[in-house]
Parts: structure tokens; sequence; C-alpha cells
């Protein structure tokens, strides 16, 4: 039997070959994509984003629990940084997910984000994919909020939780990172800690002006994740932007939106192969450098040459 | 993006004590690998079910209680019935070397003791994971 076949009839160990393939951007990686595509769009998919010890893991693991506990299935993916150095990756969300083990509901995937420019972004966009097909009713991805590949992934989702704790700095931390912008729903965790009130007024404040400007009412949730404390509130916020999102087409307009810019880097990661690869064996481009190099052309006017040959 | 090799690290059982594992991690971090780490007191059937999910090219278990000879048999059955036998199953701790035949007699592979170089286990590795998948193709 091929893996899509044993993917179609529910087999795990299918399901988890083919995030495989599509992390590591095989050559099956457009066919698989062909073949599940139909049956893909049904799930809710949930982004958490957030600085490092913020407490995502456990949210999720918590969050996750409650979904299955209803027998939602739940798909997760957790993000966690390849070192630049080794390319390796230490990936240790799973410590954090101990309640979830054994739970036939919940599928958890570690991925690393492998430092490539857009492609994690395009492999978990696939992932969920592979996990929308196998028949995820929820889609978790977590991700580490600390570089434009995590934020990217945050927008794959339906709805984003940006999480942080009283350590993780304040709101202007908050907005310089960038996660300001992309959250729907925020979390102030480890709330028993001496500083979570003023974090949760903070974020409030800052959050007035697109309160104003949107009708969405981008709620800010005090929780400990350790004891369990908010989360079922959480998990009310998200089910109500989820249903919020239903009104007036809002989640097609979101998903038309998550597709053009998968299109985008889908393109991207094309064409930076295509002058990668030419760069290593296109004589022509060499010839060019020889005359950038004796002042017969700028290097601009040479890209404006190799652009337009392209076109033609 | 080439496929890297993923090892699956966990502590089966009732010890405590993780700074091998972690000493291993990090080296096998720096060699390239995609570590997941599971920690503390797992179960073979947690082990197994999370080296599934994440496709695991092996798994590694650190066990100093003495309970190894049920840990890694148990945990190789695991992955058996549920047809990942291309998983492999090594380890590390205090293992009497008269336990170490029976256990690669049960399937699992090599056992490093205290005091090995991290070097040693990645070489181990990097020559034991290729070739071990039996890939369906994809279509």
């Amino acid at each position: 039997m091929s893996l899509l076949e044993k993917f179609f009839a529910g087999d795990v160990q299918a399901l988890s070959s083919l995030i495989t393939e599509v992390e590591s951007r095989s050559d099956g990686c457009q066919a698989i994509v062909a073949a599940i595509y139909p049956r893909t769009g049904r799930a809710c998919k949930l982004g958490i984003t957030g600085p490092p010890g913020a407490g995502k893991s456990s949210l999720v693991d918590r969050f996750a629990g409650e979904l299955a506990a209803e027998s939602r299935r739940v798909g997760i993916i957790a993000v966690d940084p390849t070192s630049p150095f080794s390319g390796g990756a230490f990936l240790g969300d799973r410590v954090r997910m101990r309640s979830l083990a054994g739970n036939e509901n919940v599928y958890i995937r570690s991925m690393a984000s492998r430092g490539a420019q857009g492609g994690l972004s395009v492999a978990t966009f696939d992932a969920c994919l592979v996990l929308d097909a196998f028949g995820k009713d929820w889609i978790i991805m977590e991700t580490v909020g600390v570089g434009q590949i995590e934020l990217d992934v945050a927008q794959h989702a339906d709805t984003v939780v940006v999480a942080l704790s009283p350590e993780s700095g304040d709101s202007i931390q908050a907005s310089k990172a960038g996660l300001m912008e992309i959250g729907d729903v925020f979390v102030v965790n480890k709330a028993d800690r001496e500083g979570a009130t003023n974090l949760v007024t903070q974020l409030n404040m800052t959050l007035e002006v697109r309160r104003k400007n949107e009708p969405w009412s981008y709620p800010v949730l005090a929780t400990v994740a350790t004891t369990g404390q908010g989360v079922a509130e959480l998990g009310q916020a998200v089910r109500r932007h989820r249903e919020f999102l239903g009104r007036h087409d809002r989640l097609a307009v979101r998903r038309k939106t998550q597709l053009k810019s998968q299109l985008r880097k889908i393109l991207e990661d094309r064409i930076r192969a295509t002058v990668s690869r030419r760069f290593h064996s296109d004589p022509d481009w060499d010839k060019l450098a020889d005359r950038v190099y004796l002042k017969q052309e700028t290097p601009y006017g040479a890209a404006d040459r190799i652009l337009a040959a392209w076109r033609s | 993006m080439e496929r890297k090799i993923r090892v699956v690290l966990a502590k089966p059982g009732l010890d405590g004590h993780d700074r091998g594992l972690k000493v291993v991690a990090t080296a096998m971090r720096d060699a390239g690998f995609e570590v997941i780490y599971l920690g503390l007191r797992q179960t073979p059937a947690m082990i197994a079910e999370a080296a599934i999910q994440e496709d695991a090219d092996a798994i590694g278990l650190s066990i100093l209680s003495g309970a190894h000879m049920t840990l890694f048999p148990r945990t190789r059955q695991l992955l058996a019935e549920k047809g990942a036998e291309h998983i492999l199953l090594f380890g590390g701790g205090i293992i009497p070397k008269e336990d170490m035949g029976d256990l690669a007699k049960a399937g699992v592979g090599r056992l490093f003791g205290p005091g090995t170089p991290t070097a040693e286990i990645i070489a181990y590795l990097k020559q034991a994971v290729p070739g071990r998948r039996k890939e369906a193709p994809v279509v």
C-alpha cells in the first residue's frame, strides 16, 4: 500500500511519514498536497505564540486536553528553533504536554524551524493540510514568537493566541516583537506572579485602538496553566472568536489571505531556489560578474539583464 | 531540504537523574540531529507513541534504575505491535555486561555506559540509522 492509501485508511504512521515528506520538502510533496487538498478546510486552526517561557506548551496541554475530552480530534504542531550553528534542534515541547500522552484524540508533532527563510512556514502550512485531511477537528500550532518566521506561522491560523507572562517584559516588548498586531486573544499566563495585573492593564490599554476600529473585542485573559486557572475562559474566548469569524464570511476572508500568503511563499521559495541554482551553475552569471568587475556594468544593471532574460 | 536524523530521548521509569541524557541531547543537537526530548518518568507506551507521532528514526533511553530488563524489551515490543520495527532502540545507563547480550538478542541496539564520549554515540547513529526505514511509495 502506498503512504497515501494508508493515510486515507487512518494509519497514524502514514500520517507521520507524510508530515516528514512535506517538512523535508521532498519530491513527493506536491503530489501529497494534490491528493489531500480536496479534503482540507474543515479544521479550526489555532496559533499560539509568545516569548520563550511564557507557558505556551502548558496552555496547549490544558486546552487540547479540554477539546479531547469533548471528543474533538486535535493535532498539535509544536515548533522550536533550529540551532543556527549546527542545524540541529532540541525540541522540548512534549515535556510540558505530558497530560496528553496516551490520549488517542491527540496527535503531537514537534517541528524544528530549520532556519529556512520561508521554508518552515510553507512546510508548516502543508503539515496543517495533512492533519486537516486526516480528520483533525482542531489544529494547534505553537511557535516561539521571536522572529519573522514564527509570526508568519501564526498567521496561518484562523485564531491567534498571544501568550505572555509577567517575566516576558511589558507591553512595549510585546509590541516590538510584533505580537500585539497578530493576536486575536491575549493571555497573561503565570498570573499568580507579581506584575500580572499590571501587564493585563497595559495590554488592555494597548489594545484599545484596535478594539475601537474593529468589531472584535481582543480579550485579555489571566491564566495559570499549571493549575488550569483561566484555561476554561481561554477556551471560551477562542470559541467566541471562531463564532465571530463564522459570521459575515470573515473566516473565508481570513482563509483567502492565508492562501494568498502561502502562494507568495511558494513562489519566493521557488525563485530563491532558481537564483541559488543559477548562481552556482550559470556561466552567463560569471560573465556578467566579469563585466561588473571591469566597470562595464553596475551590479543593478547586471541584475536587470538577468531579470529581462527570465521574462522573455 | 535534506532529511534530518530525528531521535526521541527519554528517561523511562522512576529514576530522576537526567543530567547524562541532557548532555547527550545537546551533543546530538550540535551534531545536526533533531532531538525530541521527552524528559522524566516516561512509560514505554508514552515513548512508543511519541516516536511514531514524531516519525523518529531512533529512540534513546537512559536507565539508571536497574529496570532495563523490563523497560527496553517492553518498548521494543510496543514498537513491534504498532508496526514500527524500523525505529532503532538504543540506550545508556548502568547496564551490566551480562544483560547487554540478552537485550541485544531482544532487538535492542547499542547500550552506552558511563563515560562514553558523545562522539561515539553520534557516530553510531549516523551509521545505524540510514537504511533502516522501509519507506512505502508516497502515491
